[in-house]
């Protein structure tokens, strides 16, 4: 093992975190990797982080993506991205009614509140944009967009603002809510948004979630080896089973990123981030 | 032929997924199910769930119902369910060797590979108690599959010999039914007065009895917290006989307080009496000193009091406690004799830990003369030269009894007889 570790950044959105990373450190390490990690109160640290020589790699956020993805390219650098989980791939978000609204189409949205995630959300808030905005509806002009803005810097991750956005749904403060495919049924299984109540009028187009970014100049050997038993590690290994739970996935599968072109597209049409990745959305804190 | 499965307007926002779940677990992995539905928009939580799941799912405009039907395939080697129930019923007809084993179940995939097998829930089926329960069977039920990676819960009684009786259900059975209550069972209004000094008496013998019956709670509630669950009809056992003492400290209270008294005096000797049976670490020798000998010896004095006593509230009290003792006194025995059935040595142990415990004891004054007086004046119902005469022969009486209480139980449990005289001599003189 060298004494150097490879060093991964990760956004410490919840106190599950800590556990979850405490775990693959000890994964990492059995299996001879030396591996630490730094925890960064939210992604726009962090990637700024990956270009300084902190960390040498970084648990990203789609969003986190797209702007490390910018700012390489503005410096004339190479990106890559080496994992992701199954559970990332082909999500697609879902604006829901109540079953009882007499909305049954798009364009009956003219007028009415649609509530969304925190500003930064890519699932919650910047693809279901690009989704209205392709369909004809635009935020201010077609409809009200009432945001349930939790925990910014954290792209969402936190889901409160989607939970918070489904309860005002309930509670008839809003017409329409978005949140993630799966959001939609834990709400239900946890009685938040209860049987029959609600209906799904209009669903994005899959996109990719997180990412594992390898940061420019990283050690080639470690990240080799670190993907490798990344994806070597197996639902039906009782050892490393809580860990997959716990991070949501059965399986690691290789890094792509083909399915972030409508999150590319609303960065520019929100004014989220500039082309060299800087970030102009005026009213963002984090 | 293509398996299928019809959700009709049920969506994934209100229960589709068990559908198809069990229409999957019904398929060999890597195999094939066709979903239609009609609910609107079903098809995108078809495919939200089958990511979480890890199946692969695909559409097609169905030629039969102009909709579209989904073919979903079944994840080859990691789901759930691959082997859940199914595990468990293969597991219970083929788990016959004798002891539960952790061998895992040829074809269980995913969350179920290398499950631990744990027995069965009933007792008389072979292989249904292991000799030595797992750590890692933690809290489940005897009889369940427990998934790999089950945290290790640490049980210091987790060894059958140490722990069983073979009557453990029956006598559970039987103390559940025959739980009483307090409030009702007992006639608190019925009418008495006593002269002061043999109210004073009962109140000493029942002080006397409150600190016996707390050693009888603690006692098992420290073992029944060390138990594995394995063996769950000895933890029911002990879990009813702390409730049954519980119930005895209630009442000899209780009847303390009846006429407006305070209880009375504990002697140092009685205690250190007592305490000698909370150290004892051993299951086996703790059941034998407080249950065997102790709790044996106190329903003598039980159905003395029953006999004996000067008012039909210490009557009552007495008869229902000594009903529970018995089956107390029942499930020691019946534990011992298995205990001594598979290792005869133990019997040494045994009659070596009479012997230190009466060394240890010796420089104390044994039962407390307040109690023994007590008792006699109890027995006289007054204070007289007749009435105390008679109640010092019927003390006398009772000590007779459990003496010869303790001898036939030592006898059954294979001691000699000059063996059990000489062991039930050497028994504590404050009777537990």
């Amino acid at each position: 093992m060298t004494s150097t570790p490879l060093m991964m950044g990760a956004v410490a959105y919840a106190p599950k975190v800590v556990t979850i990373w405490e775990g693959f450190k000890e994964y990492f390490r059995r299996h001879g990797l030396a591996f630490d990690y730094l925890l960064y109160s939210n992604y726009e640290r962090q990637v700024e982080a990956q270009f300084d020589g902190s960390i040498n790699l970084a648990w990203n956020s789609p969003l986190a993506w797209v702007r490390a993805a910018r700012i390489a390219a503005a410096r004339g650098l190479t990106l890559d991205t080496v994992a992701m989980r199954d559970t990332d791939r082909d999500l697609t978000s879902v604006l829901v009614t109540r079953a009882d609204s007499p909305v049954t189409e798009l364009a009956w949205l003219a007028g009415k509140t649609i509530g969304f995630g925190a500003i930064d959300s890519p699932q919650a808030r910047l693809i279901p944009l690009d989704y209205l905005r392709h369909h004809g509806l635009l935020a201010g002009r077609d409809f009200m967009a009432r945001h349930f803005d939790v925990l910014g810097g954290k792209h969402g991750d936190h889901i409160g603002g989607e939970r918070d956005a489904a309860q005002a749904l309930v509670a008839g403060e809003i017409d329409a809510a978005w949140m993630i495919d799966g959001n939609h049924m834990a709400f239900s299984r946890e009685g938040l948004l209860a049987a029959g109540t609600t209906r799904i009028l209009a669903r994005t187009q899959p996109f990719d979630h997180c990412n594992f970014t390898v940061s420019p100049g990283a050690p080639a050997e470690q990240i080799k080896q670190f993907t490798e038993l990344l994806l070597a590690m197996r639902w039906d290994d009782a050892e490393v089973r809580p860990l997959l739970e716990m991070e949501g996935l059965r399986q690691w599968l290789p890094g792509r990123t083909s399915g972030y072109d409508a999150l590319m597209r609303a960065a520019d049409d929100e004014q989220f981030y500039d082309a060299a990745g800087n970030i102009i959305a005026s009213d963002y804190r984090y | 032929m293509q398996a299928t499965i019809d959700i009709e307007q049920l969506g994934f926002d209100a229960g589709a997924h068990v559908l198809v779940k069990h229409a999957l677990a019904a398929l060999p992995p890597g195999q094939t199910l066709q979903v239609r539905g009609r609910a609107h928009g079903w098809e995108g939580q078809l495919i939200a769930w089958c990511r979480t799941q890890g199946h692969q799912c695909a559409f097609a405009r169905d030629g039969e119902g102009g909709g579209n039907v989904a073919t979903v395939r079944r994840h080859a080697d990691s789901v759930d369910g691959a082997a859940g129930p199914d595990t468990a019923d293969t597991a219970n007809t083929a788990n016959t060797a004798g002891t539960a084993d952790n061998a895992p179940h040829a074809g269980a995939g995913g969350r179920w590979r290398g499950a631990l097998r744990t027995g069965h829930a009933d007792p008389s089926l072979p292989g249904a108690l292991a000799e030595r329960a797992d750590a890692r069977w933690g809290l489940a039920a005897r009889g369940a599959t427990v998934e790999a990676g089950s945290p290790p819960i640490a049980f210091r009684l987790a060894e059958r010999d140490e722990v069983w009786g073979e009557r453990a259900a029956d006598l559970y059975a039987q103390a559940a039914a025959a739980q009483w209550d307090p409030q009702t069972a007992i006639d608190w209004t019925a009418p008495f007065e006593l002269p002061d000094i043999v109210e004073e008496a009962v109140v000493q013998v029942l002080t006397y009895m409150i600190e016996n019956e707390v050693a009888a709670l603690v006692v098992p509630a420290r073992f029944l917290g060390q138990l594995h669950p394995h063996y769950r009809e000895v933890q029911a056992v002990l879990a009813i006989q702390v409730a049954d003492e519980a119930r005895h400290i209630d009442v000899f209270t209780r009847r303390v307080l009846l006429k407006g008294r305070e209880p009375g005096l504990s002697t140092a000797g009685g205690q250190a009496s007592l305490k000698t049976l909370l150290d004892e670490p051993d299951f086996s020798v703790a059941e034998f000193l407080l249950s065997v000998l102790g709790e044996g010896t106190f329903v003598s004095l039980l159905h003395f009091l029953h006999e004996h006593a000067p008012d039909p509230v210490t009557r009552q009290i007495a008869r229902l406690a000594a009903r529970d003792e018995a089956r107390h006194v029942a499930f020691g025995m019946t534990h011992l004799a298995a205990r001594l059935e598979n290792d005869p040595g133990f019997r040494a142990r045994l009659a070596n830990a009479v012997q230190s415990r009466n060394d240890a004891l010796s420089t104390t004054s044994g039962l407390n003369e307040e109690v023994f007086d007590a008792l006699i004046l109890l027995a006289a119902g007054e204070l007289t030269v007749p009435a105390i005469a008679a109640g010092y022969l019927k003390v006398q009486q009772l000590m007779r009894d459990m003496a010869e209480g303790r001898q036939a139980r030592l006898e059954r449990l294979g001691f000699s007889k000059d063996a059990a005289q000489h062991l039930s001599s050497l028994h504590t003189r404050n009777f537990m």
